[in-house]
């Protein structure tokens, strides 16, 4: 079956967070809490923030990461500015 | 910088600021490695001076209460200045909360004005409280072309021609409602006056002074003590240059201290750890030969900055290492939360100083300070000047409760006589922390009577602002408190909030309650969240209007629970 947009954007995402943090990328899923599957604070997650910008050549305000801590809303997000 | 005992209020001296230093730089703001704006304070003055007017014709009389919602940019500053300028009371909040909680803060605070960003107004206008909102006027930044505003006003555009009449204040009148907690059931307003601010600002530029060509990097949000203090009125009138940073990504701010060649910059534990391991990741791919000899001279500098920092020849020795730093750091400062020593020391021997200090937005922002006469990184170091501490009901290691008596205490909790009562008791501040002063008058902490947390970020948490998420929840009763508070520990560091739970007769945690418990936490934002989960075995003790009592609940099970086999991790 076809991934659609989203799904693939999901998915390189996740592929992308197990790379850096380097954790299994069979561990993670999308609705994942990152902060606690990947055991990362703030400031990481903004790290991660930026190799998903340099990734899929947008540009993310840090306002975008507020209140969000699931592999899936952070897709939307950035799937929005896609 | 400013005499400020000649002055009776901020807009007094920061107006005399904009004059003294014309030609200055006052701000500069970098989006990522786009420099966006750089004002000198004279550009600042004529920047503020219509804003000011055009907030005057809106009807922003003396003691009208002005909030201000947004990330760390030039535009909070100028919003602060012209709200002052004509006597009004800046309500700083907290741009991570929920749109909900700050629609509390706003109708707590009773503010008729309002200064936020675009991003953070639309999430407001969506939230189910804005409806009731109390607001006359509000002014939105950076909002694009065409976007629905509610009602509200573009900032940039929200201008009028003619000179501000300065509205002056008296030291005594409200300067600031700064919110230390309480978003859920009783929010925490501390009351800080003009002279609470201009006394702080004296003290703590006395140890640290401020002049034109000092950089301070301003990363804690501005609405925090901290950074209102040392990121905006202490650099302000002592002519030196704030710099903003438009994202805090740890790339950018690493390379903001060498484009910028900053001075002064404040930060919270975690930020500090980043950096700390960030250097020493940088430090392992160094070749063993490289390695060595770096190892050589951190062990050299180390005792060379034994009594006092050196930073001339610490410079030298770790040439590379301050260069990444920008050159010119003098120190870096932190408080609020618990500091590792070890990253203090860390840093130390590198040669940079990073002066530990002890505050709590009801005492203004800082009651100690690391002086470095010697540095000592177990201790949050010495009351600044006109700061007097006691330890009230010390034990035989000589630890008890903080009081602190300043001219720099709030004046009282708004609308909130009884916890006023409770909290300064005959002009003495009653902290909620545990500490003693060791032979050397430094002052060491060691936990907190009261039930809350700190965490690395600096934010205070109380367990009541985050038990309405698991209303409702399958159980028969619930209560979140600080493991710290049912399990004292004479440290700080790695503090937590536990969900207590009784459950209904013959009921079992199983795997939907756990499940559940988990979807609600991540409702709240994550620095807010319950680290884990206790089961209690008996009714939760109440009063006659069946309010838990959670002291005595607390007591209890700590009394006959382990926190170690008691505590399930979510």
């Amino acid at each position: 079956m076809q991934m659609t947009t989203t799904d693939k954007t999901l998915d390189e995402i996740l592929t992308l967070a197990a790379t850096h943090f380097k954790v299994p990328r069979q561990r993670l899923t999308p609705d994942d809490d990152f902060f606690k599957t990947l055991g990362i604070d703030s400031l990481q997650a903004l790290d991660l923030l930026t190799k998903l910008e340099n990734h899929f050549r947008i540009e993310l305000p840090d306002y975008e990461l507020q209140g969000v801590s699931d592999f899936r809303t952070l897709a939307s997000r950035i799937q929005a500015r896609l | 910088m400013l005499n400020l005992d000649q002055y009776s209020c901020l807009g007094a001296a920061l107006r005399d600021a904009l004059d003294r230093w014309p030609n200055e730089v006052c701000l500069i703001e970098s989006d990522r490695n786009r420099e966006k704006i750089r004002l000198t304070y004279s550009d600042f003055k004529e920047t503020a001076k219509p804003l000011s007017r055009a907030l005057q014709d809106a009807d922003l009389k003396a003691g009208d209460r002005a909030a201000i919602i947004m990330t760390n940019q030039s535009k909070w500053l100028i919003s602060a200045y012209s709200i002052f300028h004509i006597g009004g009371v800046v309500v700083p909040i907290d741009y991570k909360l929920t749109a909900t909680e700050q629609l509390q803060l706003l109708a707590h605070s009773h503010a008729k004005f309002l200064v936020v960003e675009y991003h953070l107004w639309r999430a407001i206008t969506r939230a189910p409280e804005f409806s009731s909102h109390q607001l006359k006027t509000v002014l939105v930044t950076e909002a694009p072309l065409g976007a629905e505003l509610a009602g509200a006003f573009r900032w940039e555009e929200f201008r009028r021609k003619g000179e501000p009449e300065f509205i002056p204040r008296r030291r005594d009148d409200i300067a600031c409602i700064v919110y230390s907690s309480g978003t859920g059931g009783r929010p925490k307003g501390c009351v800080l006056t003009h002279e609470n601010y201009l006394e702080q600002c004296k003290s703590l530029t006395a140890w640290y002074p401020f002049q034109p060509g000092v950089r301070y990097l301003s990363i804690l949000p501005t609405n925090h003590a901290i950074d209102f203090m040392v990121g905006f009125i202490g650099p302000l009138v002592c002519g030196a240059c704030v710099v903003h940073l438009r994202t805090l990504r740890p790339e950018f701010v690493r390379d903001a201290f060498v484009r910028y060649k900053i001075t002064y910059v404040s930060l919270v534990p975690m930020v500090l750890k980043n950096l700390e391991r960030g250097l020493k990741a940088k430090f392992q791919e160094l070749s063993p030969v490289k390695r060595f000899f770096l190892d050589r001279m951190i062990a050299l500098n180390r005792v060379l900055v034994r009594r006092r920092p050196n930073l001339q020849r610490s410079r030298k020795l770790l040439r590379q290492v301050h260069e990444g730093f920008g050159g010119e750091l003098l120190a870096m400062f932190t408080g609020g939360a618990f500091m590792e020593p070890s990253t203090l020391q860390f840093f130390y021997d590198l040669g940079i100083p990073v002066a530990n200090g002890y505050g709590l937005t009801e005492a203004g922002t800082s009651l100690t300070l690391n002086d470095f006469r010697p540095f000592r990184a177990d201790t949050v170091g010495r009351p600044l000047p006109g700061v007097e501490l006691r330890i009230l009901s010390p034990d035989a290691e000589g630890i008890g409760e903080v009081s602190a008596h300043s001219k720099t205490i709030m004046a009282y909790y708004l609308d909130d006589p009884e916890l006023t009562a409770e909290t300064i008791v005959d002009g003495w501040l009653l902290t909620g922390d545990l500490g003693r002063f060791d032979t050397a008058g430094h002052l060491q902490l060691f936990g907190r009577k009261k039930n809350m947390i700190v965490t690395e970020g600096g934010k205070n948490i109380y367990p009541e602002d985050i038990e309405t998420v698991f209303d409702g929840l399958a159980v028969k009763e619930y209560c979140v408190f600080a493991a710290n508070y049912i399990w004292p520990d004479k440290q700080l560091g790695h503090e937590t909030l536990v969900l207590v739970l009784r459950m209904d007769q013959n009921q079992e945690f199983n795997e939907p309650l756990k499940n559940e418990i988990v979807f609600r936490n991540r409702k709240l934002p994550d620095f807010k969240r319950v680290g884990g989960y206790v089961i209690w075995g008996e009714d939760f003790p109440r009063t006659a209007s069946m309010k838990i009592k959670r002291v005595l609940l607390a007591e209890e099970i700590g009394k006959h629970l382990e926190r170690a086999t008691a505590v399930v991790d979510l």
